[in-house]
Protein backbone atom coordinates (compact mmCIF):
# COMPACT_ATOMS: atom_id res chain seq x y z
CA UNK A 1 0.00 0.00 0.00
CA UNK A 2 1.40 3.70 -0.46
CA UNK A 3 1.95 5.60 2.28
CA UNK A 4 0.60 8.89 2.63
CA UNK A 5 2.05 9.71 6.03
CA UNK A 6 5.58 10.47 5.21
CA UNK A 7 6.35 13.23 3.22
CA UNK A 8 9.28 13.69 1.67
CA UNK A 9 11.01 16.83 1.75
CA UNK A 10 13.64 18.24 -0.69
CA UNK A 11 13.85 15.80 -2.91
CA UNK A 12 12.26 17.21 -5.45
CA UNK A 13 14.42 20.71 -5.02
CA UNK A 14 15.11 21.01 -8.65
CA UNK A 15 15.87 24.25 -10.71
CA UNK A 16 15.93 25.47 -14.23
CA UNK A 17 18.92 25.90 -16.40
CA UNK A 18 19.30 29.59 -15.78
CA UNK A 19 18.81 29.83 -11.89
CA UNK A 20 21.73 27.10 -12.28
CA UNK A 21 23.22 29.38 -14.04
CA UNK A 22 23.46 31.90 -10.93
CA UNK A 23 24.29 29.25 -8.56
CA UNK A 24 27.34 28.22 -10.51
CA UNK A 25 28.21 31.75 -10.27
CA UNK A 26 28.60 31.89 -6.92
CA UNK A 27 29.94 28.45 -6.11
CA UNK A 28 33.07 30.00 -8.35
CA UNK A 29 33.23 33.23 -6.44
CA UNK A 30 33.03 30.85 -2.86
CA UNK A 31 35.96 28.79 -4.97
CA UNK A 32 37.98 32.23 -5.16
CA UNK A 33 37.39 33.31 -1.65
CA UNK A 34 38.69 29.96 -0.06
CA UNK A 35 41.53 29.96 -2.20
CA UNK A 36 42.94 33.44 -1.95
CA UNK A 37 42.35 32.83 2.11
CA UNK A 38 44.84 29.75 1.65
CA UNK A 39 47.15 31.61 -0.32
CA UNK A 40 47.17 34.49 1.99
CA UNK A 41 47.70 32.23 4.88
CA UNK A 42 50.67 30.48 3.66
CA UNK A 43 52.36 33.56 2.74
CA UNK A 44 51.76 35.19 5.94
CA UNK A 45 52.57 31.68 7.68
CA UNK A 46 56.77 32.34 5.81
CA UNK A 47 56.70 36.00 6.57
CA UNK A 48 55.89 36.23 9.94
CA UNK A 49 57.45 33.77 12.48
CA UNK A 50 56.61 31.85 15.65
CA UNK A 51 59.12 34.15 17.74
CA UNK A 52 57.64 37.13 16.49
CA UNK A 53 56.45 39.76 18.70
CA UNK A 54 53.59 40.29 15.99
CA UNK A 55 52.76 36.48 16.50
CA UNK A 56 49.37 36.71 18.38
CA UNK A 57 48.02 38.71 15.99
CA UNK A 58 48.98 36.18 13.79
CA UNK A 59 47.31 33.40 15.41
CA UNK A 60 44.51 34.89 16.12
CA UNK A 61 44.25 35.48 12.31
CA UNK A 62 44.77 32.60 11.29
CA UNK A 63 41.84 31.09 13.50
CA UNK A 64 39.25 33.66 12.24
CA UNK A 65 40.43 32.98 8.73
CA UNK A 66 39.96 29.55 9.46
CA UNK A 67 36.44 30.13 10.78
CA UNK A 68 35.61 32.48 7.89
CA UNK A 69 36.48 29.14 4.97
CA UNK A 70 34.35 27.11 7.61
CA UNK A 71 31.62 29.25 7.44
CA UNK A 72 31.54 29.61 3.50
CA UNK A 73 31.81 25.46 2.97
CA UNK A 74 28.85 24.64 5.48
CA UNK A 75 27.03 27.78 4.53
CA UNK A 76 27.24 27.58 0.77
CA UNK A 77 29.11 24.09 -0.24
CA UNK A 78 26.73 22.43 2.34
CA UNK A 79 24.07 24.05 1.85
CA UNK A 80 23.00 25.13 5.54
CA UNK A 81 22.45 28.32 4.39
CA UNK A 82 19.69 27.43 2.62
CA UNK A 83 17.83 25.12 5.38
CA UNK A 84 15.24 26.22 7.65
CA UNK A 85 16.32 28.05 10.49
CA UNK A 86 15.40 25.49 12.93
CA UNK A 87 18.04 22.79 11.17
CA UNK A 88 20.40 25.50 10.90
CA UNK A 89 20.65 26.15 14.47
CA UNK A 90 20.06 22.02 15.86
CA UNK A 91 23.44 21.87 14.00
CA UNK A 92 25.35 24.96 14.47
CA UNK A 93 24.38 25.14 18.27
CA UNK A 94 26.11 22.40 19.92
CA UNK A 95 29.56 23.56 18.76
CA UNK A 96 28.85 26.81 20.16
CA UNK A 97 27.79 25.58 23.48
CA UNK A 98 30.32 22.39 24.00
CA UNK A 99 33.19 23.01 21.67
CA UNK A 100 34.05 26.62 23.37
CA UNK A 101 33.32 25.53 26.60
CA UNK A 102 36.00 22.45 25.90
CA UNK A 103 38.51 24.42 24.41
CA UNK A 104 38.26 26.99 27.49
CA UNK A 105 38.38 24.25 29.67
CA UNK A 106 41.24 22.67 28.01
CA UNK A 107 43.61 25.00 27.34
CA UNK A 108 43.53 26.52 31.12
CA UNK A 109 43.71 23.19 32.61
CA UNK A 110 47.05 23.04 30.25
CA UNK A 111 48.36 25.95 31.03
CA UNK A 112 47.69 25.52 34.75
CA UNK A 113 49.65 21.89 34.64
CA UNK A 114 52.24 23.67 32.54
CA UNK A 115 52.84 25.86 35.06
CA UNK A 116 52.74 23.11 37.81
CA UNK A 117 55.25 21.13 35.82
CA UNK A 118 57.91 24.43 35.64
CA UNK A 119 57.41 25.25 39.37
CA UNK A 120 57.43 21.90 41.16
CA UNK A 121 58.39 19.18 38.59
CA UNK A 122 61.62 17.95 37.47
CA UNK B 1 19.88 27.63 -3.45
CA UNK B 2 19.65 23.59 -3.16
CA UNK B 3 17.70 21.92 -0.57
CA UNK B 4 14.60 25.03 -0.79
CA UNK B 5 12.27 24.45 1.47
CA UNK B 6 9.65 23.33 -1.13
CA UNK B 7 7.17 22.47 0.76
CA UNK B 8 5.36 24.66 2.92
CA UNK B 9 5.81 24.02 6.86
CA UNK B 10 3.19 26.18 9.06
CA UNK B 11 4.83 26.70 12.36
CA UNK B 12 1.81 26.19 14.32
CA UNK B 13 1.39 22.66 13.03
CA UNK B 14 5.14 22.08 12.51
CA UNK B 15 5.51 20.09 15.51
CA UNK B 16 2.10 18.21 15.47
CA UNK B 17 3.27 15.02 13.37
CA UNK B 18 2.62 13.72 9.83
CA UNK B 19 5.29 16.98 8.53
CA UNK B 20 8.76 17.61 9.16
CA UNK B 21 9.60 20.63 10.87
CA UNK B 22 13.28 20.40 9.84
CA UNK B 23 11.69 20.32 5.80
CA UNK B 24 14.53 18.06 5.04
CA UNK B 25 14.31 14.29 3.81
CA UNK B 26 14.55 11.58 6.96
CA UNK B 27 18.05 10.11 5.14
CA UNK B 28 19.53 13.84 4.85
CA UNK B 29 18.58 14.65 8.60
CA UNK B 30 20.40 11.51 9.70
CA UNK B 31 23.66 12.64 7.65
CA UNK B 32 23.42 16.15 9.19
CA UNK B 33 23.57 13.99 12.67
CA UNK B 34 26.20 11.81 11.53
CA UNK B 35 27.99 15.07 10.60
CA UNK B 36 27.65 16.30 13.83
CA UNK B 37 28.89 14.06 15.84
CA UNK B 38 31.82 13.01 13.76
CA UNK B 39 32.42 16.78 13.90
CA UNK B 40 32.99 16.55 17.82
CA UNK B 41 35.06 13.61 17.30
CA UNK B 42 37.55 15.17 15.43
CA UNK B 43 36.76 18.60 17.81
CA UNK B 44 37.83 16.21 20.68
CA UNK B 45 41.06 15.24 19.09
CA UNK B 46 42.25 18.46 17.90
CA UNK B 47 41.25 20.19 21.59
CA UNK B 48 43.30 16.84 22.84
CA UNK B 49 46.12 17.97 20.58
CA UNK B 50 45.86 21.56 21.88
CA UNK B 51 45.83 20.67 25.54
CA UNK B 52 49.54 18.08 25.19
CA UNK B 53 50.73 20.84 22.93
CA UNK B 54 50.13 23.50 26.37
CA UNK B 55 51.53 21.25 28.63
CA UNK B 56 54.32 20.15 27.32
CA UNK B 57 57.55 21.13 28.64
CA UNK B 58 59.83 21.12 25.82
CA UNK B 59 59.68 23.23 22.65
CA UNK B 60 56.81 22.04 20.03
CA UNK B 61 57.47 22.16 16.31
CA UNK B 62 57.08 25.00 14.10
CA UNK B 63 54.91 24.17 10.71
CA UNK B 64 56.90 25.81 8.51
CA UNK B 65 60.46 24.36 9.79
CA UNK B 66 58.93 20.82 9.83
CA UNK B 67 56.90 20.39 6.73
CA UNK B 68 59.30 22.71 3.83
CA UNK B 69 59.72 19.95 0.85
CA UNK B 70 58.44 19.72 -2.08
CA UNK B 71 58.58 15.98 -4.44
CA UNK B 72 61.48 16.28 -6.59
CA UNK B 73 62.67 19.84 -5.39
CA UNK B 74 63.84 19.36 -1.76
CA UNK B 75 64.20 21.10 0.94
CA UNK B 76 63.56 25.22 1.53
CA UNK B 77 59.52 25.36 0.16
CA UNK B 78 58.07 25.84 3.85
CA UNK B 79 53.80 24.97 3.52
CA UNK B 80 53.83 24.93 -0.31
CA UNK B 81 53.36 20.99 0.07
CA UNK B 82 50.27 21.37 2.22
CA UNK B 83 49.15 24.44 1.02
CA UNK B 84 48.79 22.06 -2.17
CA UNK B 85 46.81 19.41 -0.48
CA UNK B 86 44.34 21.68 0.76
CA UNK B 87 43.84 23.64 -2.55
CA UNK B 88 43.05 19.41 -3.95
CA UNK B 89 40.47 18.95 -1.74
CA UNK B 90 38.93 22.67 -1.44
CA UNK B 91 38.71 22.27 -5.13
CA UNK B 92 37.12 18.16 -5.19
CA UNK B 93 34.68 20.13 -2.89
CA UNK B 94 33.62 22.55 -5.67
CA UNK B 95 33.64 19.58 -8.65
CA UNK B 96 31.27 17.60 -5.76
CA UNK B 97 29.05 21.22 -5.68
CA UNK B 98 28.50 21.43 -9.39
CA UNK B 99 27.55 18.02 -9.30
CA UNK B 100 24.70 18.40 -7.04
CA UNK B 101 23.90 21.20 -8.83
CA UNK B 102 23.85 19.47 -12.06
CA UNK B 103 21.56 16.76 -9.80
CA UNK B 104 18.90 19.96 -9.24
CA UNK B 105 18.88 20.01 -13.27
CA UNK B 106 18.64 16.46 -13.94
CA UNK B 107 21.12 16.65 -15.72
CA UNK B 108 23.31 13.03 -15.97
CA UNK B 109 26.10 13.67 -18.01
CA UNK B 110 26.78 16.79 -15.68
CA UNK B 111 26.45 14.90 -12.21
CA UNK B 112 28.66 11.55 -14.02
CA UNK B 113 31.54 14.75 -15.29
CA UNK B 114 31.82 16.44 -11.78
CA UNK B 115 31.71 13.26 -9.89
CA UNK B 116 34.56 11.86 -11.79
CA UNK B 117 36.07 14.58 -11.10
CA UNK B 118 35.89 14.63 -7.06
CA UNK B 119 36.63 11.06 -7.22
CA UNK B 120 39.97 11.45 -8.91
CA UNK B 121 40.88 14.65 -6.48
CA UNK B 122 40.01 12.13 -3.99
CA UNK B 123 42.66 10.09 -4.87
CA UNK B 124 45.09 13.21 -5.64
CA UNK B 125 44.89 14.09 -2.25
CA UNK B 126 45.31 10.55 -0.71
CA UNK B 127 48.75 10.19 -2.91
CA UNK B 128 49.49 13.60 -1.36
CA UNK B 129 48.96 12.39 1.79
CA UNK B 130 51.10 9.20 1.27
CA UNK B 131 53.78 11.21 0.14
CA UNK B 132 53.76 13.33 3.49
CA UNK B 133 53.74 10.20 5.70
CA UNK B 134 56.47 9.00 4.20
CA UNK B 135 58.34 12.14 4.09
CA UNK B 136 57.94 12.43 8.12
CA UNK B 137 58.41 9.06 8.75
CA UNK B 138 61.93 9.28 6.95
CA UNK B 139 62.65 12.48 8.32
CA UNK B 140 66.28 14.18 6.83
CA UNK B 141 69.29 12.95 5.96
CA UNK B 142 70.92 14.46 9.64
CA UNK B 143 67.94 13.88 11.48
CA UNK B 144 68.36 15.73 15.31
CA UNK B 145 71.22 14.77 17.78
CA UNK B 146 71.23 14.89 21.35
CA UNK B 147 74.64 17.07 21.98
CA UNK B 148 77.03 15.00 24.18
CA UNK B 149 79.38 17.76 25.33
CA UNK B 150 79.68 21.62 26.11
CA UNK B 151 77.40 23.68 27.74
CA UNK B 152 74.68 22.24 26.36
CA UNK B 153 75.25 18.97 27.12
CA UNK B 154 71.89 17.03 26.82
CA UNK B 155 69.73 19.37 24.76
CA UNK B 156 68.34 17.77 21.48
CA UNK B 157 68.98 20.35 18.36
CA UNK B 158 67.64 19.98 15.04
CA UNK B 159 69.84 20.17 12.28
CA UNK B 160 69.23 22.21 8.99
CA UNK B 161 71.69 22.38 6.15
CA UNK B 162 73.28 20.11 3.38
CA UNK B 163 74.57 16.52 4.27
CA UNK B 164 77.50 15.94 1.58
CA UNK B 165 76.68 12.33 -0.28
CA UNK B 166 78.45 9.26 0.88
CA UNK B 167 80.59 7.92 -1.51
CA UNK B 168 82.26 4.35 -0.69
CA UNK B 169 82.78 2.14 2.63
CA UNK B 170 86.10 0.38 3.07
CA UNK B 171 86.04 -2.44 4.82
CA UNK B 172 88.62 -2.70 7.53
CA UNK B 173 87.89 -6.01 9.46
CA UNK B 174 85.99 -8.54 7.59
CA UNK B 175 81.89 -10.18 8.15
CA UNK B 176 80.26 -12.59 6.42
CA UNK B 177 79.85 -11.15 2.95
CA UNK B 178 83.37 -8.70 2.94
CA UNK B 179 86.82 -9.15 2.95
CA UNK B 180 89.59 -6.74 3.98
CA UNK B 181 90.01 -4.11 1.69
CA UNK B 182 86.73 -4.41 0.07
CA UNK B 183 85.39 -1.11 -1.56
CA UNK B 184 81.82 -0.88 -1.34
CA UNK B 185 80.30 1.22 -4.24
CA UNK B 186 76.84 1.77 -4.50
CA UNK B 187 74.57 5.28 -5.04
CA UNK B 188 74.59 7.75 -2.25
CA UNK B 189 71.10 6.98 -1.53
CA UNK B 190 71.85 3.39 -1.00
CA UNK B 191 75.20 4.23 1.03
CA UNK B 192 73.11 6.37 2.99
CA UNK B 193 70.31 3.63 3.87
CA UNK B 194 72.96 1.25 5.39
CA UNK B 195 74.73 4.54 7.03
CA UNK B 196 71.24 5.55 8.94
CA UNK B 197 70.25 1.92 9.70
CA UNK B 198 73.71 1.60 11.31
CA UNK B 199 73.88 5.09 13.35
CA UNK B 200 70.29 3.84 14.76
CA UNK B 201 71.44 0.96 15.91
CA UNK B 202 74.62 2.52 17.69
CA UNK B 203 76.89 0.63 15.03
CA UNK B 204 78.57 3.39 14.36
CA UNK B 205 81.88 4.60 16.44
CA UNK B 206 84.42 6.53 16.16
CA UNK B 207 84.69 6.91 12.03
CA UNK B 208 83.69 2.75 11.91
CA UNK B 209 80.46 1.47 10.94
CA UNK B 210 79.28 -2.06 11.82
CA UNK B 211 77.66 -3.22 8.45
CA UNK B 212 74.93 -5.68 8.50
CA UNK B 213 76.84 -8.42 7.67
CA UNK B 214 79.05 -7.84 10.30
CA UNK B 215 81.95 -6.33 8.40
CA UNK B 216 83.14 -3.16 9.91
CA UNK B 217 84.27 -0.19 7.59
CA UNK B 218 85.54 3.38 7.48
CA UNK B 219 83.29 5.69 4.99
CA UNK B 220 84.29 8.66 2.75
CA UNK B 221 82.02 11.51 1.86
CA UNK B 222 81.80 14.72 0.87
CA UNK B 223 81.41 17.48 3.25
CA UNK B 224 78.72 18.65 4.93
CA UNK B 225 77.48 22.18 3.57
CA UNK B 226 75.57 24.94 5.66
CA UNK B 227 75.54 22.78 8.89
CA UNK B 228 73.55 24.57 11.38
CA UNK B 229 72.23 23.05 15.01
CA UNK B 230 69.03 24.79 16.73
CA UNK B 231 68.85 23.97 20.18
CA UNK B 232 64.65 24.98 21.39
CA UNK B 233 64.06 25.20 25.12
CA UNK B 234 60.93 26.07 26.48
CA UNK B 235 60.46 30.05 27.03
CA UNK B 236 58.04 31.35 29.25
CA UNK B 237 54.24 31.51 28.58
CA UNK B 238 52.96 28.59 26.31
CA UNK B 239 54.36 27.19 23.28
CA UNK B 240 57.01 30.19 21.81
CA UNK B 241 60.50 28.37 22.95
CA UNK B 242 64.29 30.15 23.44
CA UNK B 243 66.08 29.38 20.29
CA UNK B 244 69.57 28.66 20.25
CA UNK B 245 71.60 28.60 17.26
CA UNK B 246 75.14 26.97 16.32
CA UNK B 247 76.75 27.41 13.43
CA UNK B 248 79.64 26.08 10.94
CA UNK B 249 82.94 24.22 12.07
CA UNK B 250 81.64 24.44 15.54
CA UNK B 251 78.06 23.04 14.69
CA UNK B 252 79.76 19.83 12.57
CA UNK B 253 82.03 18.95 15.20
CA UNK B 254 78.93 18.49 17.93
CA UNK B 255 76.82 17.04 15.28
CA UNK B 256 79.32 13.58 14.47
CA UNK B 257 81.09 13.61 18.09
CA UNK B 258 77.01 12.19 18.85
CA UNK B 259 77.10 10.54 15.36
CA UNK B 260 80.41 8.87 16.24
CA UNK B 261 79.29 8.46 19.97
CA UNK B 262 77.75 4.88 18.95
CA UNK B 263 75.17 5.82 21.59
CA UNK B 264 71.79 4.28 20.29
CA UNK B 265 69.11 6.96 20.33
CA UNK B 266 71.67 10.13 20.02
CA UNK B 267 70.25 10.37 16.18
CA UNK B 268 66.50 10.26 15.70
CA UNK B 269 65.73 10.34 12.63
CA UNK B 270 62.22 11.08 10.79
CA UNK B 271 59.42 9.44 13.28
CA UNK B 272 57.46 6.73 14.38
CA UNK B 273 55.32 6.20 17.64
CA UNK B 274 58.08 6.16 20.33
CA UNK B 275 60.34 9.47 19.04
CA UNK B 276 60.56 11.65 16.32
CA UNK B 277 63.29 14.28 15.38
CA UNK B 278 60.98 17.49 15.06
CA UNK B 279 60.08 17.35 18.60
CA UNK B 280 58.24 16.01 21.74
CA UNK B 281 57.00 12.06 21.04
CA UNK B 282 53.80 13.21 21.08
CA UNK B 283 53.86 15.43 18.19
CA UNK B 284 54.47 12.19 15.74
CA UNK B 285 51.82 10.59 17.62
CA UNK B 286 49.20 13.43 17.10
CA UNK B 287 50.07 13.62 13.67
CA UNK B 288 49.84 10.25 12.84
CA UNK B 289 46.71 9.82 14.98
CA UNK B 290 44.79 13.21 13.74
CA UNK B 291 46.15 13.54 9.78
CA UNK B 292 45.60 9.57 9.59
CA UNK B 293 42.03 9.75 10.93
CA UNK B 294 41.49 12.28 8.25
CA UNK B 295 43.07 10.10 5.79
CA UNK B 296 41.28 7.04 6.66
CA UNK B 297 37.77 9.54 6.24
CA UNK B 298 38.81 11.10 2.76
CA UNK B 299 39.51 6.96 1.72
CA UNK B 300 36.08 6.35 3.27
CA UNK B 301 34.61 9.48 0.93
CA UNK B 302 36.46 8.47 -1.99
CA UNK B 303 34.82 4.42 -1.97
CA UNK B 304 30.91 5.99 -1.05
CA UNK B 305 31.70 8.54 -4.12
CA UNK B 306 32.33 5.96 -6.35
CA UNK B 307 29.74 3.59 -5.18
CA UNK B 308 27.13 6.86 -5.67
CA UNK B 309 29.03 7.16 -9.20
CA UNK B 310 27.67 3.38 -10.30
CA UNK B 311 24.85 4.37 -9.21
CA UNK B 312 24.61 7.46 -11.24
CA UNK B 313 25.96 5.76 -14.20
CA UNK B 314 23.22 3.02 -13.91
CA UNK B 315 20.62 5.65 -14.21
CA UNK B 316 19.18 4.50 -10.57
CA UNK B 317 19.03 8.07 -9.49
CA UNK B 318 17.43 9.27 -12.51
CA UNK B 319 14.61 7.22 -12.08
CA UNK B 320 13.68 8.27 -8.99
CA UNK B 321 13.47 11.55 -10.22
CA UNK B 322 16.04 13.74 -8.20
CA UNK B 323 19.71 13.19 -7.51
CA UNK B 324 19.31 13.26 -3.48
CA UNK B 325 22.02 10.35 -2.93
CA UNK B 326 24.39 12.41 -4.53
CA UNK B 327 23.37 15.45 -2.60
CA UNK B 328 23.81 12.95 0.89
CA UNK B 329 27.36 12.02 -0.55
CA UNK B 330 27.90 15.50 -1.20
CA UNK B 331 27.64 16.82 2.18
CA UNK B 332 30.17 14.13 3.61
CA UNK B 333 32.96 15.37 1.60
CA UNK B 334 32.39 18.93 2.17
CA UNK B 335 32.63 17.57 6.05
CA UNK B 336 36.02 16.09 5.22
CA UNK B 337 37.28 19.21 3.15
CA UNK B 338 35.96 21.14 6.14
CA UNK B 339 38.11 19.07 8.82
CA UNK B 340 41.29 19.68 6.62
CA UNK B 341 40.74 23.63 7.24
CA UNK B 342 41.27 23.13 11.12
CA UNK B 343 43.79 20.30 10.76
CA UNK B 344 45.33 22.63 8.50
CA UNK B 345 45.59 25.49 10.57
CA UNK B 346 46.20 23.42 13.92
CA UNK B 347 48.82 22.07 12.91
CA UNK B 348 50.76 23.33 10.61
CA UNK B 349 50.15 27.26 10.64
CA UNK B 350 49.68 28.14 14.14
Amino acid sequence: MERDDIIEYSLDAHHSEEQGKKIRRKIWLVTAILTLITAFEVGVGMTVHQDSSMWWIVKLLFIGLTLLKAGYIVLVFMHLGDERKVLKYCILVPYFIFVIYLIFIALTEANAVHTAWETYGG
Amino acid sequence: MAGHATTHVDATTAWGGKTSPFNVSYGKLMMWFFLVSDALTFGGLLVAYGYTRHTTQSAWPIGEETFDSLPFLGHGYPLMYVALMTFILIVSSVTMVLAVEAGHRMDKKGVMKWMIATIIGGFFFLGSQAWEWSHFIHGSHFGSVEILSGEHTGSRAIVKGHFGDLESFTVVQAGKHHKVGDVIKETPDELFHHFRTAVMNGQVKDGKITLHDGSVATWKKHNDEHMELIIKTDGTGHSLAKVTKIHGKDAEVKYWESVNSGKKGAIIYGADLQSNEYGPSQYGQFFFFITGFHGFHVFSGVVINILIFLGVSSGKYHKRGHYEMVEKTGLYWHFVDLVWVFVFTFFYLV
